[in-house]
């Protein structure tokens, strides 16, 4: 049901980058995307009711220093909040030139109308 | 020799962090550094041929830290990188004195060159979208860097598919994660050969082929190509067209298709649809076009749909068993044109810059009879010409006739005669280029037009002599084995992939 809801927010996003006219809304509308994407892979790691990854000594079963049952069934996944972390800074920088381009077209053709910006064709 | 891999993604990427923060009276060390940083890409690129190596990012071994990998493939497109970046910080050395913020534009470059190079290098799904996204970013910017209306709306309608892309190929990372526990491509191969797909790995496979397939430009999404690579200033049109289109593309689709999905007849089938739909396509529009470097644009989807048909028909040859051979002549053709039509779009591209620059403008109808007052470049563009609409002697000649020995073996003999059908349309519109450009009368305008000097002329003479070079390496039996042979051998034995990296 999450799954379901959270490739909703994906589609929400495509329709919005692919139908909006205003160059801010589709800049918008990817940005859903990403986000809808990093809240995927949260939900991959997570674990209702889960504990921080972090290992305590008492975690280590002393006779044969391997790590506990325990720990390794309530811990949630490290691993894709590392990635969305990454994912997360590639969208801002990402997100930081897509809108200075909208602003230095706006200053140049005084519109965000994708419409009205089409000089270039064929 | 023992090349250290991440000398590939540093040397770029530290000197593109230097060139910003050299003081404004350091323009010409900043381009003698930038050309420096190329220069020894290409020394260690052609050190690293023929070796295998896998090379451990801070000492983790490989399930827990990322790995670079270089085999045949990698060192094949790395070769192609460096020696197109090489040539084109060269032109730009003195066709980038008409622009402003000149060591930016070199930063942004070197940018854009380590993120292919970690493209190429990475043995690690989410690393790879990472490198992806570096040279992606910076390859937007580079596109709007004139900032002017042209340059920006083309930016804009790039930077927005673009980004679409990265976002569906994260998507595909995600997917495959959530379904093989692994990031590491070895490892996820290791785990879909053990399990076979699962509709979330198909699904996976579509995003990534949708996602790749827009970065690459294969026709029905190839609708920002025409605008981005003109826009841009020639050298980056020709690392754009030459190169980027393809590490970022074409080989990322071909590595994760062959070394770590595996091979399936459908997946064939839909990268033999878009090569075919991109090469006629491309091939037709082109013809109709006025605007000399538009016209390179379009035949630069065309010319990637050679690359797509042949590696989509190596995958349906090896899924449906048939003899192996053919399916390594289909990828060898595939390989070699990639790495032909690297090296003659890109003197092509840095042509037309030279045309642009001297007589200020790119409509075809307002040029003509150039041919004296330019000769080298000239010459370089009809050498090229010759290559991509294949010409015997040419290296384009080779590539294209390996294709359709592999088509007409394989008894696809439709897809041959397309193949030969779109090379006739690639020699129409290139004959456009010599009759519009540089043949016939000359206008009052363009009476007192020079050659082009100084490092614009030694990039384009350099890239000739290696487009002329290029048949040996089909040609010549030594480099054939030594450089071609053990990319193909890459993909044919896809599955022994996990196997040479991990030692799963």
């Amino acid at each position: 049901m999450l799954y379901a809801l959270c490739f909703l927010l994906f589609m929400i996003g495509l329709y919005c980058a692919v139908v909006k006219k205003n160059m801010v809304k589709i800049v918008v509308g990817i940005m859903i995307m990403e986000y809808a994407v990093n809240l995927f892979l949260i939900m991959l790691g997570y674990r209702a009711g889960g504990t921080a990854p972090i290992l305590h000594a008492s975690q280590v079963d002393p006779q044969t220093a391997s790590i506990t049952a325990h720990f390794l069934n309530t811990a949630v996944d490290p691993l894709p909040q590392a990635l969305v972390l990454t994912s997360i800074v590639i969208s801002l920088g990402s997100l930081a030139l897509m809108i200075s381009i909208c602003i230095r077209t706006y200053a140049k053709y005084g519109t965000f109308d994708i419409t009205e910006i089409r000089r270039l064709r064929g | 020799m023992n090349v250290p891999l991440p000398m590939f993604v540093a040397v770029p990427l530290v000197v593109a962090f230097v060139l910003p923060v050299l003081p404004k009276a350091g323009k010409a060390v900043a381009t003698l550094l930038a050309n420096l940083a190329t220069v020894c890409l290409v020394v260690l690129a052609v050190l690293s041929v023929g070796e295998a190596r896998v090379y451990e990012m801070g000492g983790w071994s490989i399930p827990l830290g990322i790995n670079l990998v270089l085999d045949g493939l990698s060192s094949l497109l790395l070769l192609a990188v460096s020696a197109v970046s090489a040539a084109a910080m060269l032109f730009s050395t003195r066709y980038m004195e008409q622009y402003t913020a000149k060591p930016k534009f070199l930063s942004l470059f070197l940018l854009m060159v380590a993120g292919m190079n970690g493209v190429i290098l990475s043995g690690d799904v989410f690393n790879l979208y990472v490198f992806l996204e570096i040279a992606s970013i910076a390859s937007y910017a580079l596109v709007g860097f004139g900032c002017e209306h042209e340059e920006l709306e083309a930016a804009f309608k790039y930077m927005v598919l673009g980004s679409i892309a990265s976002v569906f190929i994260l998507f595909g990372v995600a997917l495959v994660y959530g379904n093989t526990g692994s990031l590491n491509m070895a490892y996820i191969s290791r785990a879909i050969q053990g399990t076979g797909m699962n509709a979330g790995l198909s699904f996976a496979l579509s995003l990534f082929i949708v996602g790749f397939g827009l970065k690459a430009a294969l026709v029905p999404f190839h609708a920002w190509l025409p605008d981005a690579h003109p826009s841009a200033p020639a050298p980056i049109s020709a690392m754009l067209s030459g190169v980027l289109i393809k590490a970022l593309g074409v080989y990322a689709l071909a590595r994760l298709i062959f070394n770590v999905f595996g091979v399936s007849i459908p997946v064939g089938w839909v990268l033999i649809a878009l090569g075919l739909l991109s090469m006629v396509a491309g091939g037709f529009l082109a013809i109709g076009q006025w605007d000399f470097k538009r016209l390179l644009a379009y035949s630069s989807i065309s010319q990637v749909g050679y690359v797509v048909l042949g590696v989509g028909l190596g995958v349906l040859l090896l899924a449906t068993g048939a003899n192996v051979a053919w399916a390594s002549l289909a990828i060898l053709g595939g390989l070699f044109h990639l790495v032909n039509h690297s090296v003659y779009k890109s003197l092509l591209f840095l042509t037309s810059g030279s045309v642009e620059m001297a007589t200020g403008t790119r409509q075809m109808k307002d040029l003509g009879g150039l041919a004296d007052r330019m000769p080298v470049t000239r010459a370089a563009c009809t050498v090229a010409s010759a290559s991509i609409a294949g010409v015997p002697p040419f290296p384009g000649f080779w590539s294209k006739l390996i294709l359709v020995i592999a088509a007409v073996q394989a008894r696809f003999y439709w897809i041959a005669a397309v193949i030969v059908l779109v090379s006739v349309c690639t020699l129409i519109m290139y004959l456009k280029v010599q009759r519009y450009v540089f043949l016939g009368e000359v206008p009052e305008s363009l009476r007192d037009v020079r050659e082009s000097r100084g490092s614009m002329l030694a990039a384009m003479v350099f890239l000739t002599v290696l487009c002329l070079a290029m048949s040996l390496l089909v040609l010549v039996p030594s480099l054939r084995v030594a450089v071609l042979e053990p990319a193909v051998n890459v993909l044919v034995n896809g599955a022994d992939y996990s196997i040479q990296v991990a030692g799963l």
